[in-house]
């Protein structure tokens, strides 16, 4: 298969009528560079809707307390309630695989009134109270000093850990920010750490501008009790949180008196299902790709097909002499497929190295231009290239089949008549 | 070297079907050189192309060197035609992007001969037809008595049993004609067995046994004194 001789009779015929040649490897060129470029734009949706989910734990779901609606144990609709602190422990305890659970109390920012104060300086800030594992459920980078720590939670020390976006708003360019004082609804807190958020979604300005403090200090602060308003829960990556949702609900409503059918009583969002969804459109979307780019190539792969017919045809007589001579006429058949397949093959080649080139001058125009919206990094990875190849080389068995068939149906007796 | 008995051979045309060879009887010893004669429609072509395997007969048998050719698959056939076998066709059939020498080292290339010494054979045999300097030429560039000499030498290479040339001088001119038989009648005193397929008295007379064809059967078979070609040359 790979002698000289073979290879040297391949080039001849396929450039004894070079511009045929190139005209049907153009179809194929044409296929394997629509199908590239089609995965590598899916990709680069792909990645650029990704990127704004950031590096949040996935798996992971928030539920807070919102207002009863069915009346249950005496207890009326339209009551408010507050998840407890033994909730936590509750949970953490009754419900396997759970990684984090981390309960939250918060003082609104968004609504407008001012809540923090630093010297002459005020400002609206989301303030939270939470325990260190939130960092790992809602990743940010610590820019200085520290996150909160489990000291911090068992002491209940006042300290704050503020967002770039505070430290904008409420310190002069040079001021020292560790060691400093911030008063949070009248109560100081000290700055020990600033963060930065990665995720550069539409919030992720407000996302900047939040105050982290200590869960039990905030209780005591603010007086929320024993109260918590909202959770963040994580499962072990074994299992989905989503199957994990009925029980941790259900486990709520019993210890909180609510109605087992109340659907309301609870809010609750389930990243780890968007995230599910959203990685299920982008499935849809390579398929869509796939198919599209199949079947441009396959009529590229019906061209070189008909145009080995053709060869077949003109070369029925050379193929009679070399029968007469004693070729084996598998040796004639392997002969038609490695021309049809490395036809394939060099014109697939040429697509992909022009995707990968389209795709390099995308990438080089992104950056001038700067980050587009949903959009980053369209690429196609090796595996892709890997695929790609494969599908190359069967459709050139494929296109060669029939020639390659119908050159060594001919008997060698008729084939020297021919003309 | 070769031995037919009682050979029949019939072609369906539509719904009749044409009686080519009716019965044929015929025997060839090494180192002969017999012509084939007849009309066109006589059957020759026919006889030739059943001795050279690129066609089936239906009835009688058919002995190659003490071989049954007989039942022969299409890769077995082919095996056979290249280890026994050498062609010389009348449009002298060379494969027109290979040039001289490449040409003449095909059959090689079929039995796996290795490259290098397959020029060299392919030379030799050019040699010998005295075209050495014409081996990297393209056919097209070749008259029609240089073409049969490569096609010549072609068939020599694989060195057959047997040669089988089909109307070998009916493309060219007498004077080329005679070069070509000149060089058949030399192959034929080294030794190897020759049958020429021809409907030209001249080139027949240049024969050393003739055989004529007609309507199917064998009419004559005589020896004849060899008209060497040499002396028209």
């Amino acid at each position: 298969m790979f002698n000289k001789d073979r290879w040297k009779e391949i080039i001849e015929v396929l450039t004894s009528n070079l511009f045929r040649t190139i005209l049907t490897a153009f179809g194929v060129f044409w296929g394997i560079l629509i199908l590239i470029i089609l995965l590598a734009a899916g990709k680069g949706l792909e990645n650029g809707i990704k990127s704004d989910f950031g590096d949040i734990a996935t798996n992971t779901m928030f539920m807070w307390s919102q207002v009863t609606s069915k009346e249950y144990e005496g207890l009326p609709k339209g009551r408010r309630f507050d998840f407890k602190v033994e909730d936590v422990t509750a949970l953490k305890e009754n419900i396997p695989n759970l990684r984090f659970v981390s309960p939250r109390n918060e003082l609104d920012g968004f609504r407008g009134e001012n809540n923090v104060v630093k010297g002459l300086k005020t400002g609206a800030f989301n303030v939270y109270g939470d325990y260190p594992e939130i960092i790992k459920q809602d990743p940010m980078i610590i820019t200085l000093g520290r996150f909160i720590n489990q000291a911090d939670i068992n002491e209940k020390r006042k300290i704050a850990i503020i967002g770039e976006g505070v430290k904008t708003a409420l310190y002069d360019k040079d001021e020292e920010v560790l060691g400093s004082y911030i008063k949070i609804q009248g109560v100081n807190f000290m700055v020990v750490g600033t963060y930065k958020k990665k995720s550069n979604n539409g919030d992720g300005e407000q996302g900047q501008k939040e105050i982290f403090v200590p869960f039990t200090a905030f209780s005591q602060a603010f007086n929320q009790g024993n109260n918590v308003g909202w959770m963040a829960i994580t499962a072990n990556d074994q299992a989905s949180i989503t199957s994990l949702k009925a029980g941790i609900i259900t486990l709520m409503k019993k210890n909180r008196k609510i109605h087992p059918e109340d659907e309301r009583a609870i809010g609750n969002f389930d990243l780890y299902q968007e995230f599910n969804r959203v990685e299920s459109l982008f499935v849809a979307m390579r398929l869509i790709a796939y198919f599209v780019g199949i079947l441009v190539l396959i009529s590229g792969i019906i061209g070189v097909s008909n145009i080995m017919l053709i060869v077949v045809k003109e070369r029925t007589k050379e193929i009679g002499i070399r029968r007469a001579l004693g070729e084996d006429p598998w040796s004639i058949k392997l002969q038609i497929l490695m021309e049809s397949i490395f036809l394939t093959i060099i014109s697939g080649m040429a697509g992909i190295i022009m995707g990968a080139l389209f795709i390099y001058g995308v990438n080089a125009l992104l950056e001038v231009i700067g980050p587009v919206d949903m959009f980053l990094n369209p690429s196609v990875s090796l595996s892709v290239v890997l695929i790609a190849l494969v599908i190359l080389i069967v459709s050139g068995l494929l296109a060669g089949f029939i020639p390659a068939q119908s050159a060594i149906k001919v008997k060698p007796i008729d084939a020297l008549r021919a003309e | 070297m070769i031995e037919i008995k009682n050979l029949h051979k019939s072609y369906k045309m539509g719904s009749n079907s044409l009686h080519v060879l009716k019965g044929i009887n015929f025997s060839v010893e090494e180192g002969e050189l017999v012509a084939i004669m007849g009309s066109s429609g006589s059957g020759k072509s026919t006889l030739l192309n059943i001795l050279g395997m690129l066609d089936e007969l239906d009835e009688g048998s058919y002995t190659l060197d003490g071989v049954p050719i007989k039942n022969l698959n299409e890769t077995k056939a082919a095996q056979y035609r290249n280890k026994f076998l050498g062609f010389i066709f009348q449009s002298f059939n060379l494969i027109n992007y290979k040039n001289a020498m490449e040409n003449v080292a095909l059959p090689l290339y079929y039995q796996k001969v290795g490259r290098k010494e397959r020029q060299e054979k392919a030379l030799r045999y050019l040699e010998q037809v005295g075209l050495k300097e014409w081996a990297t030429h393209l056919p097209s560039e070749l008259s029609g008595g240089q073409k049969q000499r490569v096609a010549i030498a072609r068939a020599m290479a694989a060195e057959p049993k047997v040669l089988l040339a089909d109307e070998p001088t009916g493309a060219l001119d007498s004077k080329t004609s005679y070069e070509v038989m000149d060089l058949i009648q030399k192959i034929n005193d080294a030794g190897n067995t020759i049958l020429v397929v021809t409907h030209e008295p001249d080139i027949a007379d240049m024969c050393k046994r003739i055989v004529h064809l007609k309507d199917g059967v064998i009419v004559e078979d005589k020896k004849v004194e060899q008209v060497r070609a040499s002396q028209y040359v």
